[in-house]
């Protein structure tokens, strides 16, 4: 199981993150939402040890992350997707895979022979399977349309193998016939690969369709927490996000 | 195929065997005194983008291993009276760890603060040598030329024999690199290059990748040096000096980054500029900056990153891949 306790973050004056307390069942699918600036990426951050805490722990069954290398912890099992995503645009989709592969099996160095590596290739195929990115095998990922560079993105983070697998808004940018597909593909993925997945998402109609439970940040704290029917209902949610209402995107 | 180890090598075993051929249907002692000191720049040119190209490390100070090749190996043949072969490793071993020494100090910082400290420690060397003038001549360079004594039945003081080490040399190298960067090290040298953070979630030890990237390109510019300074009998402090460094980047900007014989091409402009401008002109600066500044502003890149974009455009309309 992925837990935070007590987790808090602030950049200068600006508190992010104040002292969350929350628990991800290992092989569940939570969503994590929450208005604009709510701290639903430094949480992310936090948890794969991009950035420090001022308090408070991660603990993935059992252990602190914190203090951890974000390599470290990637070999712990959390992999992450970002926000906007992050990937090798000068490599093409078949050779980013590759290139992944071998970092994470220790082969980043080696002088001695050609790429790629025979032995890696069979699961950056398996990965590419899964996502359907096959087809733009040897396509530039800077030519890869929007919806494939999130899932190159995501795509990376699967080659590590994870326990724990958290994504930025893979739906980000998307126009609502791509976003179902790539939610689709997302769930998909969780319900093979039994992880547990953690996804930001603001598009509502999408997590309470999907998402088994779901979080909600607000002003980086926990406003509430529960099942779709349980969040729907919540009076603070409403008030929140009639506040400030969903960016459309 | 196209990364194919045996077309390389094949490749490389007809240029080297037509540049053997070379003198011998067109004898001329400045078409050899061209090739050598071409594979001398070359070498050095195709190291730095090693950097540049690959790592997306800007060095403004990449001349300083040109500097430390040529110096080792003169001082080396001149003082100890080694044999040509054990000169050259010694010296690769000396360029290896001063790159060791200067890139775990350097490859942590970010770009310009690279490009800077790089060019720092260049100068640095350069003035050790102007200064050091019982071991290095100073300001007048190895004088009384570099002992050549023969080895295996090869003697370098030959022109003839030492335009054949020297192609040798270069098609070896250039291998060498090319194998490097077709390797999955060179991968994960490009991947750093594009995104550096993202390399770093993948588990890969950015600073070690750098640091042997940058040995490496040092060693190859080191024996760029050696062969330059085989071909003049001496060294020179000029070898060390930032505009050795700057000449690297003309050649590779000449060339183009993103293909991987660009800067050798870079290298045969520059060669050839220099040699018909000096003809014409005295302001031979002048033109040369000229000329560089048509590239920069009309091409806006180097020639064969030009002519590589405009085949991918002509032959498909949505181009899949580029460069490496
Ligand atoms: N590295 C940083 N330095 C300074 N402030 C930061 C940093 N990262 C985040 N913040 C601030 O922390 C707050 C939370 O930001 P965060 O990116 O986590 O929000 P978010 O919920 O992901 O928002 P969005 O929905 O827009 O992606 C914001 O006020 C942001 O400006
Ligand atoms: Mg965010």
């Amino acid at each position: 199981m992925l837990s935070v306790e007590y987790l808090s973050k602030s950049f200068g004056g600006v508190a992010a993150i104040r002292d969350v307390t929350l628990e991800f069942p290992t092989g569940s699918l939570t969503a994590v939402i929450g208005p604009n600036g709510a701290g639903k990426t430094t949480f992310f951050n936090l948890i794969s040890g991009a950035i420090v805490p001022d308090d408070g722990r991660v603990l993935l069954d059992g252990t602190d992350l914190v203090g951890m290398s974000h390599t470290e912890i990637v070999h712990r099992g959390v992999a992450r997707a970002f926000q906007v995503a992050s990937i090798f645009p000068t490599l093409t989709v078949a050779e980013t895979l590759d290139a992944a592969v071998q970092a994470h099996r220790g082969h980043a160095g080696v002088l001695g022979r050609r790429f790629p590596l025979a032995e890696c290739q069979e699961r950056s195929r398996e990965v590419m399977d899964m996502l359907g990115l096959a087809d733009e095998a040897d396509t530039l990922s800077a030519n890869l349309s929007h919806g494939d560079q999130k899932l190159l993105d995501i795509a990376l983070a699967l080659i590590l193998q994870p326990r724990v697998l958290l994504l930025d808004e893979p739906t980000a940018g998307m126009g609502p016939e791509e976003r179902w597909q790539m939610i689709d593909k997302v769930y998909r993925l969780w319900e093979r690969e039994k992880m547990t997945v953690i996804f930001i998402e603001h598009d509502m109609d999408i997590v309470f369709k999907i998402a088994g439970s779901i979080r909600v940040l607000c002003y980086g704290r926990v406003l509430a927490e529960g099942t779709a029917e349980q969040i729907r209902g919540n009076p603070d949610v409403i008030a929140a996000y009639l506040g400030t209402e969903t960016r459309g995107h | 195929m196209r990364r194919s180890a045996v077309r390389d090598l094949l490749i490389g075993a007809v240029v080297l065997a037509a540049l053997v051929l070379l003198p011998v249907l067109w004898p001329s002692k400045a078409l050899i005194d061209f090739v050598i000191r071409g594979a001398a720049l070359a070498l050095f040119a195709t190291s730095l983008n090693l950097l540049v190209g690959y790592g997306g490390l800007v060095s403004f100070g990449h001349g300083m291993f040109f500097g430390v090749g040529a110096y080792s190996f003169g001082l080396l043949m001149q003082r100890t009276g080694m044999p040509i072969p054990v000169a050259f490793v010694v010296t690769i071993v000396v360029t290896a760890a001063v790159a060791l020494l200067v890139g775990a100090i350097c490859v942590r910082l970010k770009e310009i603060y690279f490009a800077f400290l790089t060019l720092a420690f260049q100068m640095f060397l350069h003035s050790l040598i102007i200064l050091w003038v019982p071991l290095t001549g100073g300001d007048q360079g190895l004088l009384g030329g570099i002992p050549r004594p023969p080895f295996f039945g090869i003697d370098l003081g030959d022109q003839r024999q030492l335009y054949i080490a020297a192609c040798v040399l270069l098609v070896a190298g250039l291998l060498l690199m090319r194998h490097i960067v077709e390797s999955p090290f060179g991968f994960t040298l490009r991947m750093i290059r594009d995104n550096a953070a993202r390399t770093g979630f993948l588990g890969v030890e950015i600073f070690r990748i750098k640091l042997v990237a940058f040995v490496l390109a040092g060693v190859f510019a080191g024996i760029g040096g050696v062969i330059m300074s085989l071909f003049v009998s001496g060294a020179y402090p000029e070898f060390a000096y930032w505009t050795m460094s700057g000449e690297g980047i003309f050649m590779i900007m000449l060339g183009g980054i993103t293909t991987f014989l660009g800067p050798t091409i870079g290298t045969v402009i520059l060669l050839l500029l220099n040699d018909f401008v000096t003809r014409f002109t005295e302001h031979h600066g002048l033109m040369l900056g000229a000329i560089i500044l048509l590239f920069a502003l009309g091409l806006r890149r180097g020639i064969t990153d030009f002519l590589v974009d405009h085949w991918r455009r002509t032959r498909t309309p949505a181009a899949t891949r580029r460069g490496h």
